[in-house]
């Protein structure tokens, strides 16, 4: 534990300094949190002025609409495969990064791969467009490598049109686990490797029975995390696909945005909200407990 | 040679030491080379006429460079009005989220008090919630207060994503400063907010650095709010003026491309200049992409 500390005694001080944003974020937070879950349970809200109280008639008709459970199912199958490519991903370039080699080399190659990043989503989402197209890049390497026979529509085909927001969505998502894991690595102390290398132990067997080990926690905790934002992000999805083709790729996140600025049924948007904010409410326990053994 | 004086295994050893290193360095530049190759890309599109995007074969660097596609974005009052835009309420946000997040985090990071564990929680469970969830009732707020179609409406609403990182960030790095710091400058006679202002506050440049860079990041990049909260061409910020190049002018990808590789440019130069300060700060707050 830190020491005792002087200041200590001045016991209105710290309240102070945390007033401005405390009271910023807790105002900003909970008003929008108490209005969406009153506009679930109202009809006709925002457009008119008296809506009518519906009790919970908003909830019954979203989980009896299969519109729902599909775009449910998309959110699971978009949530999961992104989670699994950006560990996959992101783990085995941090290993890369991290090899014995200059420096300089190290930190040219490691900026390089944060790229994707930091651009916004709907650059990413027209590059990768660009590169999906039929006439596109991807088709012709394909073809060329004679893996295909006709070149393949990637996001307007209904099949296909999931596998290529899950790739676009790794080649986005992959950074953030990337350099988590690469400064989890700095942590590891030196003499667990120096005993494996007496032990003779390969690259894998040190991964294996070292490095994921001594991760675990961080691991966990950036899995979680990376589960949570995806598990509920627009934009990516939004404009790389709008949902479609048809509904292929609409996920809770698109779908609650159609309804309330294309159809302009707020209630239900609001209805679909909550339910995605319940949602993340239990995986943000479960990583608050894993957190909160740090604070 | 020196090689030859050394006992034959040390030379194979080095040998495959040597081998090893190629290997990797080869390795590495290939993944690199792929993963960064969709912003080439973006870059070569964005330097062809149109009737050359899909042209074959595709060729990386354009045969003769076209700059028909930046000419027409720079002279377009639109774009600038969209890049004007984007940097008021980037600046805006890094401004006020940078002030008042160090203040709570000098807070946490110096004091012990009644609820700091719960108040700490409670930031971090902030990040968490789902902005979809928000998007509703900010609309209906943001039309109540009479800020839809303000660049105020934006600042607002985007103080709620960059103040929890602000703060995390911040606390970060003033918990590396030692507090025999504050010590000797409070027994000189500092105020708290004296010790914070003069004397950690120089020492933490580097973290106050990398945590504006990344608000700006945040509030430059989003999309949802600003897509939903403004209407009008004038209050528009770049990623929803590229979005609705798409639709509103046709797909001209090197007009399209041009004014995504602008767009980009501020985050990507600011990320540059820091990236060694914010990859690290990123690793210790745990910030969202």
């Amino acid at each position: 534990m830190t020491r005792p500390f002087r200041l200590l005694t001045a016991s209105g001080t710290p309240y102070l300094f945390l007033l401005p944003g405390l009271v910023i974020l807790g105002a900003l937070l909970s008003v929008p949190l108490y209005k969406v879950v009153e506009y679930s349970l109202y009809d006709n809200v925002i457009v008119e002025r008296n809506p009518t109280f519906v009790g919970l008639d908003n909830y019954r008709n979203i989980l009896g609409d299969p519109g729902y459970w599909s775009a449910g199912f998309n959110t699971i199958v978009f949530t999961v495969g992104s989670v699994v490519g950006h560990m996959i991903v992101g783990i085995g370039l941090a290993l890369l990064v991290n090899a014995d080699i200059h420096p300089r080399a190290r930190t040219f190659f490691r900026s390089m791969l944060v790229l994707p990043w930091i651009f916004t989503a709907v650059v990413v989402a027209l590059n990768w467009q660009l590169l999906l197209n039929p006439f596109g890049l991807i088709n012709y390497i394909l073809d060329w490598l004679g893996l295909i026979s006709e070149p393949l529509d990637w996001l307007g085909n209904p099949d296909l049109a999931m596998w290529s927001l899950l790739l676009i969505s790794t080649w986005r998502g992959y950074p953030f686990i990337m350099v988590s894991f690469l400064s989890g690595l700095q942590t590891v102390p030196r003499e667990l490797y120096e005993a494996a290398d007496i032990d003779g132990a390969g690259f894998w067997h040190k991964f294996w029975h070292v490095t994921l080990p001594q991760l675990k926690p961080v691991i966990f905790g950036v899995a979680l995390l990376d589960l949570i934002w995806t598990f509920q992000l627009f934009p990516l999805v939004w404009l790389t696909t709008g949902g479609g083709p048809g509904r292929a790729t609409e996920v809770l996140s698109t779908l609650t945005f159609r309804l309330a600025f294309v159809d302009f049924e707020f209630a239900q948007a609001a209805t679909v909200a909550v339910s995605i904010l319940i949602i993340s409410a239990a995986f943000t326990v479960l990583y608050l407990r894993n957190e909160a053994r740090r604070l | 040679m020196a090689d030859t004086a050394l006992p034959r295994t040390t030379v194979d050893e080095e040998r495959q030491r040597r081998w090893r290193q190629a290997s990797i360095y080869a390795l590495l530049a290939l993944v690199t080379f792929v993963m960064v190759f969709p912003v080439l890309w973006m870059i070569s599109v964005s330097l062809k006429p149109t009737t050359e995007t899909f042209s074959l074969p595709p060729r990386l660097i354009p045969e003769e460079f076209h700059w028909g596609g930046y000419a027409k974005v720079l002279t377009d009052p639109k774009f600038r009005t969209f890049l004007i835009n984007s940097y008021v309420v980037g600046l805006a946000v890094t401004f006020l989220s940078l002030i008042i997040g160090t203040l709570a985090a000098f807070g946490f990071s110096r004091y012990r008090f009644f609820g700091d564990r719960v108040a700490k929680l409670f930031v971090i469970t902030t990040q968490m919630v789902p902005t979809i969830t928000l998007l509703i009732p900010y609309f209906g707020v943001i039309v109540f207060l009479g800020l839809y179609d303000t660049l105020w409406g934006l600042v607002l609403t985007y103080l709620t994503f960059a103040l929890p990182y602000s703060i995390i960030m911040m606390n970060g790095y003033l918990d590396t400063i030692p507090k025999d710091f504050d010590e000797a400058a409070t027994i000189d006679g500092c105020t708290p907010l004296g010790v914070l202002v003069r004397v950690l506050l120089p020492v933490a440049l580097p973290g106050i650095i990398s945590t504006a860079v990344y608000t700006f990041l945040l509030a430059w990049n989003e999309f949802l709010f600003a897509l939903a909260l403004t209407r009008s061409m004038d209050m528009r910020t770049v990623p929803v003026g590229i979005s609705m190049m798409v639709g509103e002018f046709g797909l001209k990808w090197d007009e399209m491309m041009a004014f995504s590789v602008i767009g980009s440019l501020p985050v990507l130069i600011l990320f540059m200049l820091v990236q060694r300060f914010v990859v690290s700060g990123l690793a210790a707050g745990g910030v969202k992409g």
